[in-house]
């Protein structure tokens, strides 16, 4: 085994020379994944925020049929517009994001006591008109409210009995969708981290070799070629693990600055949690390993080899993106799917829950036993002339 | 001692070597002579173990390089034909590179570098990094490296290729005291002068079989001609790959 070893150390100190491979593959991530957490987090929550304080102005229409409703909202700090002359078309383009109609009848409707008819005409659809439409309504309600209240005060009717329920709405929608980012993506993040550490190093290694035509004299040396492979397997799942763990500690201090007091979130990266996520995803690390060092192995020259590496990265989007677009609650069946256990239980580190030593060992077990089955294969592939002398 | 019998490898419909048959004593440097595409490469390639062959036995001092690769591989010194160099690692690590795996002690390495950059002069550029290395420092590398352990047969895959008329001359000079040490030398080459210059025997592969196999002096007797060139041309019975 000590041919392993030597194959080992010389392919991590060759690639440490490397200076700009190492850079790309090890340390940007590290380096450039939280920076983009950090400023996403404050654009999202400034963009929000400044949307919620905005000073409302809404354009009404038929403002003299109603000119009480009117004066509330003015009250309330909105400030009336002139009604526009083609209303629809203005939202359409998002000239306006949102305008109230009074429709003719409404005097005639209030005076009667039925619910008179005011519209709301807005794009829901366009995100950013999503907050001042909710605003706008929110004060149309409670305008009606009021008036609900003082007529039933004016029958001798106590206005509770309107309110049979009282429905009391807690709304952690946005915070959560926000915190959700940072949720969603650090999985992925670290995902990707798993492939693209090692990458540069599992091309150099087996492509780089013959390209550079090193292969056929390192073959000839008295260790046997699986020893050979799995040495630069390790070197491999060494530089990916390295680069992962940059990425953990760099988050770990990158968390405190996030937006979180806004956000309404607390997350936090705990040792114990950046623990528990490194031994969560080493074997994906060993997949990782296996399955670039088997494509890189498998290519006539560097450059095929460079092209498959960009397919590669699609294989740890997938489970991230299905969980991405359907999120689950983690079962225990999931956890023997390669990479998307992982996706859930860095999810379930980052929360800070407590993780069931069950779904952990599954989760290894499951995706170990899919890398060794690659590494076996990656192990042979040295034994077949026609990918030692492809070149 | 390497005795070889009825060797035969194909690649795909290739013929790359058919039924060829020698023996390489010990103490000698023995030639394979061959224009390019005769099957030289291929046969050392399954000498070194590198390749399995399709047929026939090859005995390198009584071991089998397909059931005793690893004990072959220790005896044996190859310069191949691809002599890639790691660019990032200096000559010296190169050459170290090779001792380890080899499992030679970092004691044991750094002396037979330090005798290695003696008699192939490489004081100048031991330390430096091989990227830019000339060709000729580039062999000088690979045969330390294939030298390291100290092997008793020595295998080189046209050794000469691409060197100019200096390094060609110290190479041979190396080749000669490799021999006066005792060791075995088989080297494939399709120069006419590197022959005479070097070899006690000479093969003559064409075509994936032997053309011709003895002293220069018996190869000329066998041919009836007065020069080494004639008579290779004679025996391959065309000029076709001569000029390389």
């Amino acid at each position: 085994m000590s041919g392993l070893g030597t194959i080992y150390k010389k392919e991590i100190r060759e690639n440490l020379r490397d200076r700009r491979s190492l850079f790309n593959s090890v340390l940007l991530g590290p380096i450039l994944f939280p920076i983009l957490f950090i400023g996403l987090g404050y654009f999202a929550t400034s963009k929000q925020q400044e949307r919620a304080e905005q000073v409302l102005e809404v354009p009404v229409i038929g403002a003299e049929h109603a000119p009480n409703l009117v004066n509330f909202l003015e009250q309330q700090g909105v400030i009336i517009k002139p009604a526009p002359e083609d209303p629809e078309s203005l939202v359409r383009s998002q000239e306006v994001q949102v305008i109230v109609h009074i429709p003719e009848k409404y005097p005639q409707q209030w005076q009667e006591g039925k619910p008179a008819v005011i519209e709301v005409i807005a794009d829901p659809s366009r995100r950013e008109s999503d907050i001042p439409m909710r605003r706008i309504k929110r004060l149309l309600m409670g305008y009606g409210a009021q008036i609900g209240q003082l007529r039933l005060q004016l029958r001798g009717v106590s206005p509770s009995i309107r309110t049979p329920v009282m429905v009391k709405d807690i709304d952690l929608s946005t915070p959560q969708s926000r915190g959700m980012l940072v949720m969603l993506m650090l999985p992925y993040v670290l995902m990707i981290t798993a492939f693209t550490g090692g990458m540069h190093l599992a091309v150099d290694s087996t492509a780089g070799e013959k390209e550079r035509k090193s292969l056929e004299p390192l073959l000839i040396n008295p260790v046997p070629r699986w020893q050979i492979m799995l040495g630069k397997m390790a070197a491999t799942a060494t530089y990916a693990f390295a680069s992962l763990f940059l990425t953990l500690l760099s988050f770990r201090i990158a968390f405190p600055l996030l937006p979180m007091g806004a956000l309404g979130v607390d997350l936090s990266l705990s040792m114990g949690a950046v623990g528990g996520i490194l031994l969560a995803i080493s074997p994906v690390v060993i997949l990782a390993a296996a399955m670039l060092t088997t494509l890189a192995a498998l290519a006539k020259s560097l450059r095929e080899a460079q092209s498959y590496m960009g397919l590669v990265f699609m294989i740890p989007m997938i489970p991230s993106i299905i969980f991405m677009v359907n999120p689950v609650t983690p079962v225990t069946w999931m956890m023997l799917v390669p990479m998307f256990s992982q996706n859930l239980l860095i999810g379930e580190f980052i929360r800070g829950e407590s993780v069931p030593m069950l779904w952990l060992l599954l989760s290894m077990g499951s995706t170990l036993l899919i890398g060794l089955v690659f590494a076996a294969v990656a192990a042979t592939l040295f034994n077949r002339p026609r990918i030692v002398f492809s070149s | 001692m390497i005795k070889v019998t009825n060797l035969h490898k194909s690649f795909g419909n290739v013929k790359a070597v058919r039924g060829i048959s020698f023996e390489v004593p010990d103490g000698q440097i023995t030639g394979l002579l061959g224009p390019n595409g005769a099957g030289k490469t291929t046969t050392l390639r399954m000498l070194y173990s590198l390749l399995p062959p399709d047929e026939g036995e090859i005995r390198i001092d009584g071991l089998d390089p397909c059931k005793d690769a690893m004990a072959i591989k220790r005896t044996l010194g190859v310069v191949p034909d691809s002599r890639g160099l790691y660019v990032r690692m200096s000559a010296r690590e190169n050459i170290a590179y090779f001792g380890s795996l080899h499992g030679m002690s970092p004691a044991k390495i750094n002396t037979r570098i330090e005798e290695l950059v003696g008699t192939l002069d490489m004081a100048d550029f031991i330390d430096r990094r091989t990227e830019g290395f000339s060709q000729g420092q580039r062999v000088k590398v690979a045969i330390a490296r294939a030298m390291v352990h100290k092997p008793q047969t020595v295998m080189m895959d046209e050794p000469s290729n691409g060197l100019d008329v200096m390094s060609t001359r110290a190479l041979r000079r190396y080749i000669l005291s490799l021999k006066e040490a005792g060791h075995s030398v088989v080297l494939s080459t399709h120069i006419m002068q590197e022959v005479a210059a070097l070899c006690d025997r000479i093969i003559i592969i064409a075509k994936g079989e032997i053309a011709a196999d003895g002293t220069a002096a018996e190869l000329l007797e066998q041919s009836h001609c007065d020069s080494l060139e004639d008579a290779f041309v004679h025996l391959i019975g065309t000029e076709e790959g001569l000029l390389a």
